[in-house]
């Protein structure tokens, strides 16, 4: 079981994700998995896929989008399967987003598996590269290939993992091809086996150029995180929620107490 | 955990706002081009795209949909097709339902009996509440669980994107938003459902005339309704050669009607009480899907039948209930239910109903499934018929009653048009959190129910038709 | 009061001028994206379905009754009403060499 210092007294709303992190350990569960992607991109087939009937539809607290959650075992481990909402992307300003975000960003989940649609490859990296700037743990699900084949369009798994930095499993989800590569890939992830080094997209000269003024200041309030560059970026867009956050002390990592064991 | 110092913060804060100021405007472009160019550069080095792009089997199919020529007449016949299917199919499972159940009706009677129960109560429990709920289960259960699954499927496969597509011109005539498409046709399914989903809908205006006119759609419940009206009243009276496609025909034109009525009562809302342009949208089309046949007809199966069966025990067997004590109470030498039938009977006679069915309509305000067994027991209550071994020789009951030809055109009609049943109501309320709307939500209908229910009423009197 | 305003609305730019709207395209045709004339929460919808500045599309087909129009955009298809297509100017040269400065 991972244990992790978790500092119950933070006042913000990122509290309530990480005493739900701590609840579902407590209740058994080894790793607390969430799923992302864009909408339409056969998400919920791998959701039900890998929870099977062990699956549970409330809604997000406070809001009316609905939520499901369920779990699956692999190799003597617990997961806890969280389906965030499909989105777009994680920039702007709308509540399935906001959802999306701050789950990842503050409940701290040990993978996040973000799938992907084949046939529009380049609409979903822009999910992607968002996520990969704030999570280290990420496993791309590629999902859909029988049709991208009927298109003519292949795509490259291979690449695209030394591309991005992370595995890259293909799947077509509604006939379960691929799932037992993707269950691996995820233990792999959460345990560490896998190591992963997720890339930083390539900026544009303007940005680049206000992110390194920033960035220092930053790192003296928050110490150097991987997700810096982000927190950044949302800092000079004028996010209030990456504000609050910082001075409630949520992004700062916590103190870990006890290694997982793995 | 470390909090940060306050001279941190305050440096931190004013550094961003110093950089961000002048490049403010622009900034979230760079931000995401910079994305993009990224994707495309890791795009194009895993991504290799054979030249098929015209002959992908996806875009031919869609060019056929949504071809001018063809378009439209497929979304009608696939409707059709549907309608014939779950007909048929239902057919000999209802029968065996309805035999079985009566037969059980019969056993529960006589076990009263053998208890020394007083008539009343086992005129209540059994003829009235088991009764209810024999009707909904045999009359109502196999149409909704042929039919739903049917429609899943196509929901699956993602042609109901292509129906918005095709239809979306007459929303945007409407000044209603392009997503309403999808909206109402989920209303097909169930309307409660379908209200639901007009969350998606960002703008509160259109979200609302969205969820006002989604009733005019029949869901589920009404489906079984028009598919009994149409096989055993009207259909019978056109030449038998063509009696088993009409059927299907004239419940697509009433569906037609309903889907008129949306887009007019869209336009009308949209130009009057709720004001507005209409927002921007983009429909995305999804590729088609091979859905998972199986899985999505066992599924759905098994939901309807669930569902059926809880709203049966929960709505019909107390519409049964009271059904009966209004058929055996007696005020001044008649029935409750006779009593208040020939209340109403001139307003139903207006708009080509009788009492009964419009007393049937009150009772059955929770759930649409059981207005047709209200009819039924109301008939059959105040008549000597206490056994009905087939579907035909509800016609027999019912033109005993003075059913004719219009009553089941404007009964049809009334169905379609009319309030939404109280589930849907329920999360009407939930959704918009305002009595004010969801009252409109019911009256509304209502109105355009009556006044189109009277116009073709008349007209048809009009005709020679009685 | 019935009758809006017509669908097919003609920008002030000209096909000479080699820049056209969204909707003024046919069917089978392509351009590349120059400019986004909308400000706001539609632009950054706009730019998440991946339709920004230097974007390929291809207009795939058109409703029976005219509109909405359906765009083959980053490998999905949108379907835009012409009244918003109106607002996302285009390149109508085809030209390859164009690498697109963003």
């Amino acid at each position: 079981m991972m244990k992790e210092g978790i500092n119950l007294d933070a006042k913000s709303k990122g509290h309530k994700y990480y005493q739900e992190k701590h609840e579902e350990l407590e209740k058994g569960h080894d790793y607390l998995v969430a799923l992302a992607g864009n909408p339409n991109t056969g998400k919920s087939t791998v959701f039900n896929a890998l929870t099977g009937l062990r699956q549970h539809v409330g809604n997000w607290p406070g809001k009316t989008v609905a939520r499901a959650e369920g779990s699956f075992k692999y190799m003597g481990k617990r997961y806890k399967l969280i389906d965030l909402p499909g989105t777009y992307s994680l920039l702007a300003t709308a509540t399935d987003e906001e959802i999306a975000r701050n789950f990842v960003l503050f409940a701290h989940p040990d993978v996040v598996v973000v799938v992907v649609d084949s046939t529009t490859l380049e609409r979903n990296l822009n999910l992607v590269l968002q996520i990969l700037e704030i999570c280290n743990r990420v496993v791309i699900c590629l999902n859909l290939v029988d049709e991208a084949t009927r298109k003519g369009v292949n795509v490259n798994a291979e690449q695209l993992s030394i591309d991005l930095g992370v595995p890259v499993v293909p799947t077509v989800a509604n006939v379960g091809k691929g799932l037992d590569d993707l269950v691996e890939a995820i233990a792999g992830v959460a345990s560490g086996t896998i190591k992963t080094s997720p890339r930083h997209f390539a900026l544009k000269a303007e940005i680049r150029e206000a992110l390194n003024e920033v960035v220092p200041y930053v790192k003296k309030v928050v110490g150097d995180v991987p997700n810096i560059r982000w927190i950044t970026m949302r800092l000079l867009e004028g996010d209030a929620r990456i504000r609050e956050a910082l001075e409630n002390g949520e992004l700062t990592p916590l103190a870990k107490s006890n290694p997982a064991v793995k | 955990m470390v909090t940060p110092t306050e001279t941190e913060l305050k440096e931190l804060f004013e550094k961003v706002e110093v950089v961000a100021s002048p490049i403010r405007g622009s900034l979230h472009d760079y931000i995401v081009s910079s994305i993009y160019a990224d994707a495309e550069a890791i795009a194009s080095k895993a991504v290799s795209k054979a030249e098929v792009s015209e002959s992908d089997l996806g875009a031919r199919i869609d060019r056929i949909l949504t071809s001018r020529t063809l378009g439209f007449p497929i979304m009608i016949a696939l409707l059709m097709a549907i309608l014939w299917i779950t007909i048929e199919g239902a057919n000999i499972p209802s029968q065996i339902l309805m035999a079985g159940l009566l037969w059980l009706e019969d056993q529960f009677a006589l076990l009263f009996r053998w208890f020394g129960a007083p008539a009343w109560l086992e005129g209540v429990l059994v003829h009235g509440t088991y009764r209810g709920l024999a009707w909904v289960v045999s009359v109502m259960l196999p149409p909704m669980a042929i039919f739903f699954p049917l429609f899943t499927l196509l929901e699956d496969v993602g042609y109901l994107a292509r129906v918005a597509f095709n239809i979306d011109r007459f929303f945007e005539w409407a000044g209603a938003h392009g997503k309403q498409g999808i909206t109402m046709t989920m209303g097909f399914g169930c309307n409660a459902a379908g209200v639901t989903s007009c969350r998606s809908i960002g703008s509160p205006r259109e979200r609302l005339i969205a969820i006002l006119t989604n009733n005019f759609v029949p869901c589920n419940g009404r489906w079984p309704l028009l598919i009994l009206i149409a096989t055993i009243f009207v259909a019978p009276t056109f030449p038998l050669a063509i009696s088993s496609v009409i059927a299907p025909f004239i419940i697509v034109i009433m569906t037609l009607i309903g889907v008129l009525a949306t887009f007019i009562v869209s336009a009308l809302l949209s130009r009057t009480i709720l004001r507005g342009e209409p927002s921007f949208f983009v429909l995305e089309m999804p590729s088609y899907r091979r859905p998972q046949v199986l899985r999505v007809l066992y599924t759905s199966f098994i939901d309807r039948t669930i569902r059926v069966l809880y709203r049966a025990v929960v709505w019909a067997a107390p519409a049964g209930a009271v059904t009966w004590i209004l058929g055996n109470t007696y005020i001044s030498g008649e029935t409750l239910m006779a009593y208040l039938a020939d209340i109403l009977s001139p307003i139903g006679l207006l708009i080509g109903l009788d009492g009964v069915v419009l007393l049937a309509f009150i009772i059955a305000i929770p759930a649409n499934e059981i207005i047709i067994p209200t009819i039924i027991m109301s008939y059959m209550g105040t008549s000597m018929i206490t056994e009905l071994e087939s579907m035909f020789e509800l016609r027999v009951l019912f033109a005993a009653q003075g059913f004719t030809f219009v009553t089941a055109i404007c009964l049809m009609l009334f169905s379609v048009l009319h309030y939404p049943c109280a589930t849907t109501t329920h999360t009407i309320l939930r959704e918009t959190r305002s009595v004010k709307w969801t009252l409109l939500s019911n009256l509304i209908p209502l109105a355009v129910a009556f006044t189109v229910c009277f116009v073709v009423a008349q007209s048809l009197y009009a005709l020679g038709f009685s | 009061m019935l009758v809006r305003r017509p669908i097919e609305r003609k920008s002030q730019l000209s096909e000479n001028s080699g820049y056209k709207t969204l909707a003024e395209m046919k069917v089978g045709q392509r351009a590349k994206v120059v400019q986004l004339m909308v400000e706001g929460l539609i632009h950054r919808r706009l730019l998440d379905l991946g339709l920004l500045p230097g974007t390929e599309v291809r207009a795939i087909m058109k409703s029976p009754l005219g509109s909405p129009t359906a765009y083959d955009i980053r490998g999905s298809i949108l379907a835009l009403r012409p009244e918003d297509a109106s607002k996302i100017v285009l390149k109508t040269s085809s030209s390859r060499h164009d690498e697109g400065g963003n």
